[in-house]
């Protein structure tokens, strides 16, 4: 009875022909897909905030994260597509890879080419390795991976081949080697046997109070050496009044371009630095403990990862839950909020502020944020005194302060000085002087963001406050030296590419204004005119630090080296 | 906001100088604004639902003391701080902004995407038209989308569309993917847009400021907006119960695009059908002429006629012959045959007043109860339920109230395709934390927002129901002070659920006990809950049963009269609550007034002067059984599409064709006016004014927007004409008057005049003063039954009437999709739509297709004991195996050709949810679309 062979009423009345779609709209999971991932994911919990954790699962596993698995693994957490996409495309480390699309080889070779690496010969690996290494690896440029006093560096996988060759490199990649656990200097048992942990102890026991603890630091002056400088016991202070459930956000998540520090201790005495945060949790009462870990530093999370249950286990941690998070390859997770929005699973946003993670952090509950060295100073401040730290320091400064010093000195490495000390004293007292043949031009006081100073002001006092009136910062005491083989204008557009790599694309200051500056510097001459006007926009308008610094080594630059202006762009 | 709300806290600034005050939550944005300043703003949208995210920075203000500037649409203004918002280092800062992202837009005067977008209009204000810096490659255009027009070129980052797609709308198709300047939006996986999951309601191109993204009607071939409006009106959307309020944006009388309003129940917000959906009113198979049937055209069923040529069967008319000829024929059946041989449908799309007008006529013209509509499809048993148990068919609070709900449970209801609007909010509830409950056969959107995801049997509804009622009943989980003040018959209820025992229903229904009991105390426990259903629920023929459980679990627990609590019949039509309160159904005349209550007819009686029928009429289904026995034989059809709605169409068709008079009112030559004598050439909803009444109780207005096409008429008057012509002394001259004098039967459109709702655009019943804004709540202090008190009514386990069996081993389902309307009638017309869903399809698992050896896009033929369907497979993860979803929307493989018409005993609904049905490969690619 069915009347076939009819037409359907249509659009135009002419009756289209489109076949409708085969599936509901969009990408459909693979049941082979989900059922990969969710053998990756075993047991875990598929919570939102380890969406990262997750990533890296597959990332780790397949060496690509493949538009399969994403759907899978979003529809395993219940997600999103769009939702997972944005963050997997957010981070430098996970390689998204389409339907149609090749994966990437299964070894690919960092390059890191910063200024430190840079001047050591970054652009000679890259013309050389490709060649050298065949086909089949995978060859890219990468930010700062914290060993600027061993450039260049290249990161096999993310194992870092130091004072790297092309011969080395090669050598790295034959070798094949997976990261393991960091072997520190000194272990658990080492640093309990050496009076370690005695301090939390202490504290667990009550036999200190919280408020004791935010006086000794408050009067040692310890301050946050993560490169904003805040008063360590005024924030405990700030924190702990306000209302629980509290968090605790540890910042390891050392990128400042020049910055190797964080990474210095936890190589050599890590127990140091847990103790530190289990006693500022201790002091803040927070419940959970996020330590966020860069990528770069694979040996080290691993190392962690086995302390943390070294510690857990000796019932050291009672008062709060350690818990370790993976970053992904993203600068400005380091930014306070960023490594917020990064610990909850989400692409590494600056937050505004107010209000002030303080208030609202980690999932939306006032938090805790230290960087690792300063919670690394915690015990040592404590046991000899506030007066022994303040002791410490030169020309008003108090306390005693890591510089990590690369560049064109003989000695380069981390520099334990007093705060308040010059670049020209770390020069000749620390570093042994300049390399041979190279002759003091200029210097980075405080990374890539802190600015450039010439030579004739190598006698200002490094420390925080000092440098602002000069247009630069100490910041996280990353000291790069610039000798007269270096091209200033090279410089500051090396680290406003950095900063164009790095900005998080937010607000438009920084997401345009790196791009449009580092297009301005790459060609010559220099409008200066335009690129003073834009770099108060930056400084003005930009959300968080990294836009309003960005600007720095360029403003500096036109203000101290007026005559390189001139010059032709140089390169290494 | 809190503008206006002497209670809150403000704090006192200067503002350029000035002394302001900011009321509580105000930005500084805001208070300038307030203040006559208006800051330039790109990212920020002062629209509802748009939280501030302060990212595109072309609002900087300078805060005295602060060292950088600061967004004014993001920070609130803090006591005694001094803001300079007309500072030259902000206005700097500001033109910077601009000019940077000037640079990368395409150039203004030859390409710029929408030369009238907010940020060229801003630009404009100024003064920058060019920059400075050198521009970054371009994207290119994505022009994927039927509905949608992509141009990344002019995107700036702002990030409106991803809060509009992800906050506003939670459809979560939008991201903002890479960083730095690489950012970019994408659509899932960066896919083109038309291959995304993508659902078109457009909030993204309502949102956009720059003419990225723009309604695809608006571009041309260049992508350059070349569409521009000379007039808007606002209005109500003609689709869906939700009642979204949406502004016409009209060029020379013809529509050009629409917009979402400000309305109660959807906050700007409107879906693809209410965005994209309108341009079946220019549809060129629109009927413009009064139409006459060719003397001796026989009526074939199942005919087929070209909706484009209707002129083989039927010749032009003049309005006065064809009224004539429609009047004469239903007046001569009366005469000679009684009353009882005419019938009449009317139809849940028309305004109020038309419903009014329609069964007032059926009663008083026709001399019949025998006047129904398409509500007896969709909520017939919900209401019987309803009445029966807390006295009143209506919602007990309005869907927007999930803002205070912590448990939502959404049974045998698909909003995200059904309610799309409502389900925004449902999504955003789910988002802040309440606990959605989702329970239904078929896997759907709504699941990925779920706290728990019942997938439960089809046809089980009462097992599982039963098996919550009996943890509640058994663990003591009801309110027992509650149920004293409210509740009747608890005793023997109680006593009747005891053998429901979740052990027992769990293999019945499929869900897992400790499942049942869980959601059964979380919704017991809960603060507030609410309960909302649809279809899956009501269209059994054990609908009034399940609905029964729902107002059971509702009531003994006190989940009801308060903010966040109560029973929600999602309404499927724009106005089958008001039709079914204007009395468009045969037991009651207006306002649930039973017909065979003597003192209330004879009420009516004297307002309508005439002698009434004192027996209610038959309903939908019956009446076409009647037409087979030849009992009725003549029929006036409004806006109604039984060839195509109606369960077993063979049935139904064969009944049509055999009508001696059939009067249709319609658009176009609808499946059902292949049938008509006469053809009465109506209104499209945007072209004329009446009110209409939503799920939500809302009385709403929709204004006319377009002129009449040809010879068509609004659609009171042609059933005016008719009524005078058989006899009627009608002469109402406006909607409004018809308005008053229905108001005037309805003491629940008290304190609610034709001026009110045309002031207010939408009101709420009931209202307790002219000046009293309606209630969104009732049932705060009981029920409108004897005594106040909600009546329990136990439900016993049904079989649905036919089951699976070795011949027809799979379940057939039916329903609609997002982007077709009803029948089709109105959305298959429409380009974007048609374009989106182009064909049938029958929704198959992937064990289904295995077992079946086809792939996906394969023929299949769906046959049951009445008929059979050739139709395009669909592999579809929600869809379990064994069951076969089939939407009803399409006529070349129209689902209910297959449906069974057996009934619900007490709401009359047939059982268009569940038959036996056989799935087959079609061998050959003969498409039956074609």
């Amino acid at each position: 009875m069915n009347i076939q062979d009819k037409p359907r009423p249509g659009a135009n009345g002419s009756g289209g022909r489109r076949r409708p779609p085969r599936t509901p709209k969009g990408r459909q999971v693979d049941p082979q897909a989900l059922s990969e991932i969710q053998a990756l994911l075993t047991d875990k919990p598929r919570r939102r905030d380890l969406l990262i954790e997750h990533l890296h699962l597959i990332q780790d596993q397949y060496g690509h994260l493949s538009a399969a698995h994403l759907a899978a693994l979003a529809a395993e957490m219940k997600m999103a597509l769009t939702e997972v996409y944005e963050v997997a495309t957010f981070y430098a480390h996970f390689d998204v890879v389409k339907e149609g699309e090749l994966p990437p080889p299964p070894v690919t070779v960092r390059v890191c080419d910063s200024l430190s690496c840079a001047m050591a010969g970054t652009e000679r690996l890259l013309k050389e390795l490709p060649g050298k290494l065949g086909r089949g690896i995978r060859v890219v440029r990468a930010p700062c991976m914290g060993a600027c006093d061993r450039a260049p560096v290249c990161a096999v996988g993310h194992l870092q081949t130091f004072n790297a060759s092309a011969e080395k490199v090669a050598a790295d990649v034959k070798a094949n080697k997976h990261p393991r656990a960091w072997h520190p200097n000194v272990d658990f048992a080492a640093y309990q046997k050496a009076g370690g942990y005695a301090l939390l102890r202490e504290c667990l026991a009550g036999k200190r109070a919280p408020d004791d603890l935010i006086k000794i630091a408050s009067d040692a002056a310890v301050r946050g050496l993560g490169g904003a400088g805040f008063p360590t016991g005024r924030k405990w202070a700030l924190v702990r009044a306000e209302p629980a459930p509290r968090m605790f956000a540890v910042n390891a998540d050392e990128g400042e371009p020049g910055t190797f520090k964080d990474r210095y201790y936890l190589e050599r005495d890590p127990h140091r630095f847990i103790e530190g945060a289990l006693i500022a949790a201790w002091v803040v009462d927070a419940k959970e403990t996020y330590i966020y870990i860069r990528d770069e530093y694979p040996e080290l999370r691993l190392m962690l990862l086995v302390a943390i249950e070294k510690v857990e286990n000796a019932n050291l941690s009672p008062h709060t839950k350690l818990h370790l998070r993976r970053g992904a390859g993203a600068y400005i997770c380091g930014e306070e909020s960023a490594m917020i929005e990064s610990i909850e699973g989400k692409r590494g946003l600056p937050r505004h502020r107010p209000p002030y993670v303080a208030q609202v952090g980690l999932f939306g509950r006032p938090t805790l944020e230290q960087n690792v060295e300063t919670l690394f100073w915690i015990r040592e401040v404590v046991e000899k005194g506030a007066a022994w730290f303040t002791s410490q320091g030169r020309r008003g400064s108090k306390g005693l302060r890591s510089f990590s010093v690369s560049g064109r000195v003989k000695n380069p490495g981390v520099k334990l000085a007093p705060a308040g000390v010059t670049v020209r004293e770390l020069i000749d007292e620390f570093c042994g002087g300049m390399q041979d043949g190279h002759q003091f031009k200029g210097y980075l006081p405080g990374g890539a963001s802190g600015g450039i100073l010439p030579a004739s002001m190598a006698d200002i006092p490094l420390d925080f406050g000092t440098l602002e009136k000069y247009g630069c910062f100490v910041g996280s005491h990353a000291v790069v030296i610039l000798s007269d083989k270096d091209d200033m204008k090279a410089a500051a557009l090396n680290l406003m590419k950095f900063f164009e790599d790095e900005s998080c694309g937010q607000c438009t200051p920084c997401r345009a204004g790196t791009e449009k500056a580092a297009k301005l510097m790459a060609k010559g001459p220099w409008n200066v005119k335009l690129l003073e006007e834009l770099s108060a926009t930056m400084r003005d308008a930009s959300i968080c630090g990294l836009g309003q610094a960005a600007p720095n080594p360029l403003l500096c630059v036109l203000k101290y080296f007026p005559d390189e202006l001139s010059k032709p762009l140089g390169s290494w | 906001m809190t503008a206006g709300n002497g209670k809150s806290k403000s704090v006192k600034f200067t503002l350029d100088g000035k002394e302001v005050v900011a009321l509580e939550g105000e930005t500084i944005w805001q208070v300038a604004k307030r203040h006559g300043t208006n800051i330039p703003h790109l990212c920020y949208s002062p629209e509802p639902g748009y939280r501030a995210d302060g990212n595109c920075r072309a609002c900087m203000v300078e805060i005295e003391g602060e060292r950088v500037l600061a967004a004014s649409c993001i920070r609130k203004p803090t006591e005694g701080m001094k803001v300079k918002a007309v500072s030259d280092r902000a206005k700097t800062a500001r033109q910077m902004v601009f000019e940077l992202l000037i640079s990368d837009q395409p150039d203004r005067k030859t390409a710029a995407r929408d030369p009238q977008s907010k940020f060229w209009a801003w630009a404009d204000r100024m003064n920058i038209a060019t920059s400075r810096f050198p521009a970054h490659g371009k994207p290119p255009a994505d022009r994927s989308h039927p509905a949608m027009a992509v141009n990344l070129d002019a995107c700036i980052q702002c990030n409106l569309c991803v809060r509009a797609c992800r906050e506003v709308q939670v459809n979560d198709v939008i991201g903002m993917a890479g960083r730095g300047h690489g950012e970019k939006i994408v659509f899932d996986f960066d896919d083109p847009m038309g291959a995304s999951t993508c659902v078109a309601c457009g909030e993204c191109v309502q949102a956009c400021p720059t003419g990225a993204l723009m309604p695809a009607t608006l571009v041309n071939d260049k992508n350059v907006r070349t569409g521009f409006p000379n007039r808007e009106v606002h209005s109500v959307c003609p689709y869906c119960g939700v009642g979204c309020q949406l502004t016409y944006h009209i060029k020379n009388d013809k529509l050009l695009y629409v917009t979402g309003k400000n309305g109660p129940a959807n906050q700007n917000r409107l879906c693809v059908k209410g965005r994209f959906g309108f341009d079946y009113v220019h549809n060129p198979q629109r009927l413009t002429k009064p139409m006459i049937r060719r003397d001796g055209v026989p009526k074939v069923p199942h005919e087929y006629i070209d909706p484009t040529n209707p002129w083989t069967h039927f010749r032009e008319a003049t309005w006065d012959e064809a009224l004539d000829r429609a009047a004469a024929g239903l007046k001569k059946i009366r005469d000679r045959d009684g009353s009882k041989a005419l019938a009449g449908f009317g139809s849940a799309k028309c305004s109020n007043e038309e419903a009014y007008l329609f069964q007032k006529l059926v009663r008083a013209g026709f001399g019949t109860n025998n006047v129904d509509h398409c509500t007896r499809l969709c909520h017939a048993s919900s209401v019987a339920a309803l009445l029966e148990g807390v006295g009143s068919g209506a919602v007990s609070a309005t869907f927007n109230e999930v803002k205070n709900s912590d448990v939502i449970i959404v049974i045998g209801a698909n909003p995200t395709e059904n309610h799309p609007v409502a389900a925004t909010f449902f999504k955003q509830a789910a988002k802040r934390g309440a606990k959605l409950v989702v329970m239904d056969p078929r896997g759907q959107a709504l699941k990925r927002h779920a706290w728990r995801m019942m997938q439960f049997k089809n046809g089980a509804d009462v097992a599982m129901l039963n098996a919550m009622l009996n943890v509640i009943v058994t663990e003591k989980l009801y309110d027992q002070q509650y149920i004293q003040t409210y509740v009747e018959g608890f005793g023997p209820f109680s006593e009747s659920i005891k053998e429901f025992t979740p052990e027992e229903m769990a293999p019945i229904c499929g869900i897992p006990a400790d499942i049942l009991r869980e959601v059964a105390r979380t919704y017991a426990r809960a603060e507030s809950a609410i309960i909302f259903w649809g279809m899956g629920v009501s269209q059994h023929t054990h609908g009034t049963d399940n609905a029964r459980c729902l107002i059971a679990l509702s009531l003994i627990t006190g989940q009801i009269g308060r903010p966040g609590t109560g029973l929600h019949p999602l309404r499927g039509q724009n106005n089958v609550q008001g039709a079914s309160d204007a009395g468009l159904i045969p037991m009651f005349f207006p306002d649930y007034k039973s017909v065979e209550n003597a003192e209330i007819r004879a009420k009516v009686e004297n307002v309508w002067n005439a002698k009434l029928d004192t027996k209610k009429g038959l309903t939908v289904v019956e009446i076409m059984d009647a037409v087979h026995a030849d009992v009725i034989k003549g029929m006036y059809i409004l806006g109604e599409n039984p060839a195509m709605s109606d369960p077993d169409l063979n049935h139904a068709r064969e009944a049509l064709a055999h009508l001696e008079h059939l009067v249709v009112q319609d658009l176009f030559l609808t499946e059902t006016a292949v049938y008509a004598d006469v053809f009465l050439p109506a209104s499209a909803w945007p072209e004329k004014d009446g009110t209409v009444t939503n799920t939500n109780r809302q009385v709403q207005m929709g204004r006319q927007a377009l002129p009449l096409p040809g010879d068509a008429k609004p659609d009171w008057w042609i059933t005016q004409e008719l009524a005078r012509r058989i006899g009627l002394k009608w002469n109402y001259k406006h909607p409004g008057e018809v308005y008053a004098e229905m108001a005037s039967l309805m003491p629940s459109l008290d304190n609610i005049s034709w001026d009110r709702v045309e002031r207010e655009s939408a009101v709420t019943y009931p209202a307790d003063a002219p000046d009293k804004p309606g209630r969104d709540v009732v049932f705060d202090k009981g029920f409108p039954r004897p005594g106040g008190f909600g009546k329990l009514v136990a439900a016993k386990l049904q079989p649905p009437a036919e089951t699976p069996d070795h011949e027809f081993p799979f379940i057939l389902t039916t329903g609609r999709q997002l982007e077709h309307w009803h029948t089709g009638a109105m959305t298959r017309r429409a380009t974007v739509l048609d374009a989106l869903e182009p064909a049938a399809v029958a929704s198959l698992s992937r064990g289904t297709f295995a077992k079946l050896g086809i792939k996906p896009g394969d023929m299949v033929r769906v046959t049951t004991r009445r008929g059979e369907v050739e139709l395009n497979s669909r592999q579809d993860d929600g869809v379990p195996d064994g069951v076969v979803f089939i939407p009803f929307a399409f006529v070349e493989a129209a689902a209910n050709i297959l449906t069974n018409p057996a009934l619900d005993p007490f709401g009359k609904i047939p059982e268009f949810k569940f038959c036996a049905a056989k799935v087959e490969p079609v061998a050959t690619r003969q498409v039956a679309a074609e």
